[in-house]
Formats: C-alpha cells, structure tokens, sequence
C-alpha cells in the first residue's frame, strides 16, 4: 500500500526543481501550489531526518533527489556531501570529506554554510572551508577543488557563505574576502578555471545572481557600495555602479527586467542593452539586514529587522509594514500566493499575498526551543527550498519536508 | 586442479592489485587549479566499483596523498562501503583493525577504518583509550572527548576525576576541548597554568607605534623589518620617538594587548574594552633556545595584518583586518636551528572605527605538528642579544 502511494506520489511530482540558493534564478520564488499554511511538530510535517553534525547551507532539489550540506567533527574538518529522496527523506548516499582550509568562523555559522547548485546533471558541492566538489546526482565524484590551496589568502576568520551559481557550462565561484578577491568561472566538467575576475578586497557574503537582460545574460555580484554585472561565459565586465548603503550580506534580486538592489535601502535598475542601467527608483525603507529581498506579484518584500516591508515594484512606494517574529538570517520564499519567512527560531509566518496588502495567514512553529532546559538549542537558519509540492526547511540539526496533509507530493 | 585454482587466484589478486595502484596513480596526479581532474574522476570511478577486500588497499593509498587526492579517495571509500551495505557483504574488519592499529599507517586513513570498524560493531569503540596519546588528532580528539565526558560526571570532590581531568589535558590536542578541560577543572578548584599548557610565548620587547596612516604599513619595511636593534631610536606616528621596551605579559592566553601600550588620546571613558590608536604599527621581539635543529610550526593569532619573521627571515605574513581572535589562527612551519632562535611579530592596525574594528593584540606559541609545545628555553627580555646560556 505505501509502496503503491509512493509510486503514486512520484508520479505527480511537479517539475519545479530548486536547484540553488533561492531556487530559480535566486529570485525566491516557486510555481508550486497547495503547499501548508500552517504547521506544527504533529501537523503538516511529512517527514524529518536528523543530518549529520551541522549547517545553515539550503537543499537543493531536482526531480525527486535533494541535496544538502553538513560539516561535523574535530573543529569542523568533516564535510558532508549528502543526496536524498525528496519524498520520502531516505538517504540515498554520503560523501565525505576532510578540509584543506581553515575552519575559524564565528558560532552562529559554520562549514556548511553555502548551498550547493545542481545542473547539466551535476551537484556542485561548496563549503566555507573553499572546498569545492561537483558530483553526479548518483554520488559519483566528478571533480575536487581545494581553493583553499589554490588561492590561500582567499579565506575569512567569519565564516565565508556565498553560494556558488551555473550557467550553462560555467560554475561561477564568488570568492571574496580581505587577502585575496575573486569571481571564478569554473568549466562545469572539469572544474579546470575558465576566467577570474579580481573583486573588490573585502568580506562578501552576497551570492551572484544570473539573468538575461535584453537577451544578454549576465551575473549580478554585490558589493559594499557597489552592484556590477559580468558575463558568465567569459567574466567580461559589463558594467557597474556605485550606490551608498548596499552590503555584503543580502543579495539582489531581479524580477520583471529589474534588478533590486538589497542593503541599507533598496535601488531598481533597469540594466539596458548596452552601457550602465538606468536607475528606476530608490527607497530608503525598502531595507534588508541578512534575508535578501523577493519580488512576486508586482510587489518586493523585505525584512528590515522584524518588520515585514512591502514595496511596489513599479516605483518603489511603501505600500504596508507589518512586524512580524524575527530574528531572520533566512530569506523569505514566495510560492501559491503565500510568502514564508522563517525565524531564527524556527518560526514560521506565513503571509497571504495577491491582494491590495499583505495579510498574517498562519505560523508554522516546529517547537526547537522546547528541547527542554539544558538542551542544546537547535536554529533555522537556512532559506527554505520549494519543490515537488513540499517545503524543505533545514535546521542546524535536522531537515524537515513540510508538505499540506493528504497531499501526496 | 587445486593448484591450478590456486594459481588463478594469485594472478587474479595481483592484477587486483597492479589495477588499484594504476588507478590510485591516476587519483593522486591531480593538482592544483583542477589539473588533472578528468583523469582522477575517470579513476574513481573505477575505483568506486570495486568491493569491500579493496578497503585496506584503498586506505594505504592516502600515503603521501595531497588534500586533494585523499578527498578523492575518502570518497571512493564511502561509495564502495555503500554498495557492500546493499548486497550486505561484510567489511573486512580483521584487515580494517590491523591497519588502524599500526601508527605508522596515514592519520586520515586510520580514522576512516576506525569509524568503518565501529559502524560494522559498536562496540569497538571500547578501543577509544589506546587513542589518547594518537598521532590521529581525530581520534585522540574522540579518545579524550568521550572520557572527559565521562569524568564529568563523577563528583565535583572526586580526587580520581581531577588525576583523569589533568591527564585528559595532557592529551588533549584541540584548543576548544582543552580549554573546555581546563574550565572543568577550575570549577573543581584546581587551577592551570594555561601558558605552560599551550606554550605562549611572554617575553617580549616591543617597539611601536610607527605610522600607517597612508595604509600600507603591511608593505611597507620599517627599520625593524629590515633588523633588530636593541639600541636604536625610532621615529614613528606623528614624530613621536621611541625605542625597545621590555614586555612580560601576564595574560593567562599569553596575549600581548597593544591597545594598552598605545592607548588612544581622548578615549571615551565609557568604552567596554581599553581603545588603542589606529593606523599604527607595533613589532614584538622574542628569542627561544631549543636544544637541537628541528621542524616546528609558528602558531599566531592577531585580528589584524601580521607579518612573523624567524632567524632575520619572512616566514608568514597575512593582510586581513578585524579577523576574529582565537588560539592558531595562523601556522607557519618553520624549522627552528640548535641554540638561540629569533622571532619578530609585526602587528598592523588599520583605521576602522566600528566597535568590532578595536582588536589590536598578539599571541604565539611554538609547537609541534600536532599543536603540542616544543620544548624550549625562552629568553627573558633583559638576555636578548646576548650568547647563548
């Protein structure tokens, strides 16, 4: 009987995978629809695993397998490849590996902190450590990088976590710290490097965003002040502007040939065919501390602290604030006209959009603090994955499938 | 016809083998950048395949192998364990127990088969106290862990539990676990001395602060770079001249505070922790005897740029500001030579000015490659210059 449900549950299995940080795009945003609106420990939880060690890095989903990262043991020198079935949480396999870099890094994060990118039939595992693996979706090893080796200034003693991104044949490596600064294209195969680009000499935790702006395509990287655009195929500068107030921790997104800068206030851009973007509109509400921006439905969303900001895309005007229960480090997700935002805590608030304003729709609170007194605190602190009409939250210890009731997959 | 089988199945386990070296060849060729990629997935592959006699095989061939190709075979090993699991083949635990139990066999490599034995039986882990004294840290981090653990637990006036809390932290090689130790011990009233347990160096003579207003001080070959002169007078940051002074800190990480020694005028009186200039440059000198030439590694920490000179010659140097502070931030392999050794520590600050930008201090400890102190003589400031004792 469960086998036949299962195979049944397989077989609608909708084709949205989430195959990177922010899934498509990095844009936060899925198609997927009757996904929960609520949830708790005993309701709407389909399934959860207890993953080895710890991480704050997000899965990735494909088809019906998910990926995901742990880093475990002696100061962190143990990474975990991991590969599971999307719908049932078996594990499907492990890889393991030692570090070749060093592991220094601030409490609230760890080695398992990027979020690996799927393509072309590959997994591309990054750690903090810059230990760098790119699999087959069965486990087989295709390439190791240790840019730790390679490039042994390019380390910080914080916690590196900028996700790797693809296009096409091209893995693009953000590689940005104080000693040494980089974008890296990396042949997708070989893992050989196609092109470098210096960056800027400082911490960046921001991931690269990619997108076609007038059929040309292009990979957003933002820094301290500054948003500049390259070509993915052969790190060719395209252009690059200054602004005041953008950071290295949030990232842009781009929605409807926009692109929306994230940091302290928010700039549009309209990037052009050639020459520098054309600026929109700016906003000093639309803020964002750690969680990155989203835009659905004609409006851009942003967590200033524990407020919730809703701002039109069309010009920038805040159109309603609403607090909301923070802290966040993850970034809201926007899918079946809802939006997630997940504390640190591991509550959830789930927001009804596609109306004039945004409305409070439910909580999902998985109860990590109730470990009881003396119990080591578990945290959320990974962007939520959307995918096979299922949510996947990640925790620093466990991965949850959070999928409505009575709904197969 | 039993000979015959028998011959077969030499020549069958020695083209096993020659295949396995011919594939382990092809892994551990791979190199820096990417090179040699293709041909060591080519090689995985194959070797991933293989079953679970190849284990002990597998595990030889971390040997001499870089990172790079040991991330490789760790990975071969998971594949080749995960299909054995399927077909519910045993693992060779015999032959998994007599490589892990020879010391001489590779550190990565015997913890991969110490883990292998306990998933086969759990209770393997009753090996875990012949580890203590491991060149494996993994498996002497484990060793200590799971009896410190254990003495916890006994009452906080048990005599036995502070001998076994005092041995664990003679054997305790990582600093988390080790401090971890020392805290248990102190709430049972036994006091450490943790600069003797780690080896921080104290003595110093300090000079500072030149200038590095134009930011490149990190570069930049200030006297003491270029030589040490006890005697010399030096004009640093704006015009002021200064000399050596002599420094034994008495912290008990042994860490240098700079701030201290150069506090910055008009501090707020209401600042958490003592504010030292910025845009500055301090160099700390020390000297050490060891009794004979032999290999070492400089362990550092500074939350800002340093440059670590041995005998007169660059030995490390990193420009990051406002890194995190902690114990082996960064290591130098070194080689110490018989008799007198000199180090000099450059410190530079930057002029960052948020709150989490202040740190500007020093620590060094000399240790072998496992992070257990060097035995050695250091010299006490009033000394340096002269012969050896």
């Amino acid at each position: 009987m469960t086998r036949t449900l299962l195979a049944l549950a397989a077989a609608t299995l909708v084709a949205a995978d989430w195959a990177e940080f922010r899934g498509p795009g990095g844009r936060g945003i899925s198609p997927e629809v009757g996904l929960p609106a609520e949830w708790s420990p005993t309701e709407n939880v389909a399934w959860k695993i207890d993953l080895p060690g710890r991480g704050l890095s997000a899965p990735a989903v494909v088809g019906r397998k998910l990926f995901l990262t742990s880093n475990s043991g002696m100061a962190q020198h143990r990474l975990h490849a991991l590969a599971y079935d999307a719908l049932t949480g078996k594990k499907l396999w492990e890889r393991q590996f030692s570090t070749t870099g060093q592991t220094l890094c601030h409490p609230k994060t760890c080695m398992a902190a990027p979020t690996p990118v799927a393509g072309g039939g590959l997994v591309y595992f990054l750690f903090a450590t810059n230990d760098l693996v790119a699999t087959d979706t069965d486990g087989n090893v295709a390439w190791v990088r240790s840019l730790a080796l390679d490039y042994p200034l390019a380390t910080n003693h914080v916690g590196r976590a900028a996700s790797p991104v693809l296009y096409k044949d091209v893995l693009i490596v953000p590689n940005e710290n104080q000693g040494t600064s980089l974008l890296l294209g990396l042949d997708a195969k070989s893992g050989a490097t196609r092109w470098s680009v210096e960056r800027p000499l400082e911490n960046n935790w921001t991931t690269p965003v990619i997108a076609e702006f007038s059929g040309k395509p292009a990979v957003l990287v933002q820094a301290t002040k500054s948003l500049a655009a390259y070509d993915p195929i052969t790190g060719k500068s395209l252009w690059s502007v200054e602004y005041d107030g953008l950071t290295t921790i949030p990232s842009p997104v781009v929605a409807d040939g926009l692109v929306i800068t994230a940091g302290q206030g928010a700039v549009a851009l309209r990037p052009k065919a050639d020459g520098p973007p054309e600026e929109v509109w700016k906003s000093s509400k639309l803020s964002s501390g750690t969680a990155s921006p989203v835009v659905y439905d004609g409006k851009v969303y942003s967590l200033r602290r524990d407020v919730l900001v809703c701002c039109s895309l069309a010009d920038g005007k805040v159109i309603e604030e609403v607090r909301v229960k923070g802290p966040f480090s993850a970034s809201p997700v926007a899918a079946d006209g809802k939006l997630y935002l997940v504390s640190e805590e591991g509550i959830a608030t789930i927001v009804k959009l596609g109306g004039a304003k945004p409305e409070l729709l439910g909580t999902g609170d998985l109860k990590l603090k109730s470990g009881g007194e003396g119990a080591e605190q578990d945290k959320a602190l990974a962007t939520p994955a959307v995918a096979g009409g299922s949510i996947y939250l990640r925790t620093d210890k466990s991965l949850y499938c959070l999928r409505a009731a009575g709904k197969r997959s | 016809m039993r000979s015959a089988s028998l011959l077969t199945l030499f020549l069958a386990s020695a083209g096993f083998a020659a295949d396995l070296d011919a594939l382990v060849r092809r892994v551990k060729a791979v190199g820096p950048e990417g090179a040699g990629n293709r041909d060591a997935a080519a090689a995985w592959k194959e070797l991933s395949q293989l079953d679970g006699t190849s284990l002990v095989p597998l595990l030889k061939a971390f040997d001499g192998a870089s990172g790079i190709a040991a991330n490789y075979l760790r990975s071969a090993v998971d594949a080749v364990v995960e299909h054995d699991r399927v077909l519910k083949k045993p693992l060779p635990t015999d032959a998994l127990k007599a490589f892990l139990t020879d010391r001489k066999n590779d550190a990565r490599a015997r913890r991969i088969a110490y883990e292998l034995i306990v998933a086969a039986d759990p209770k393997a882990t009753a090996m875990l106290p012949t580890f203590l004294d491991d060149p494996s840290l993994e498996l002497r981090y484990e060793a200590v862990q799971t009896a410190f653990d254990a003495t916890k637990a006994l009452p906080k006036d048990s005599a036995p539990a502070k001998t076994e809390l005092r041995k664990l932290l003679s054997a305790s090689r990582d600093k988390d676990q080790a401090e971890a130790i020392v805290r248990e011990l102190d709430a049972r009233g036994e006091k450490v001395d943790t600069v003797a347990h780690f080896g921080f160096l104290t003595h110093w003579t300090i000079a500072g602060p030149f200038d590095n207003t134009n930011g490149k001080a990190y570069t930049t070959a200030f006297p003491p770079d270029q030589g040490v002169d006890f005697k010399a007078t030096y004009t640093g940051k704006g015009g002021r001249n200064f000399g050596w002074k002599p420094l034994t800190t008495s912290d008990k990480m042994g860490v240098v505070n700079l701030n201290l020694l150069y506090p910055r005028p008009n501090a707020p009186a209401a600042a958490k922790e003592p504010l030292g200039e910025k845009n500055v440059v301090a160099f700390g000198y020390t000297e050490v005897v060891v009794p004979e030439a032999r290999p070492a590694e400089l362990r550092a920490a500074s939350a800002t740029a340093l440059v670590l000179y041995l005998n007169g010659a660059r030995v490390f140097g990193r420009e990051s500001y406002h890194q995190s502070f902690d114990v082996d931030s960064y290591i130098a392999p070194v080689t110490l030579k018989k008799g007198r050794n000199t180090i000099l520590f450059k410190v530079v600050q930057n002029d960052g000015q948020a709150s989490w930008m202040q740190n500007w201090q020093f620590q060094l400890r000399i240790t072998d490659a496992l992070g257990a102190p060097v035995p050695l003589t250091q010299i006490k400031p009033e000394d340096f210059g002269k012969e050896t004792p």
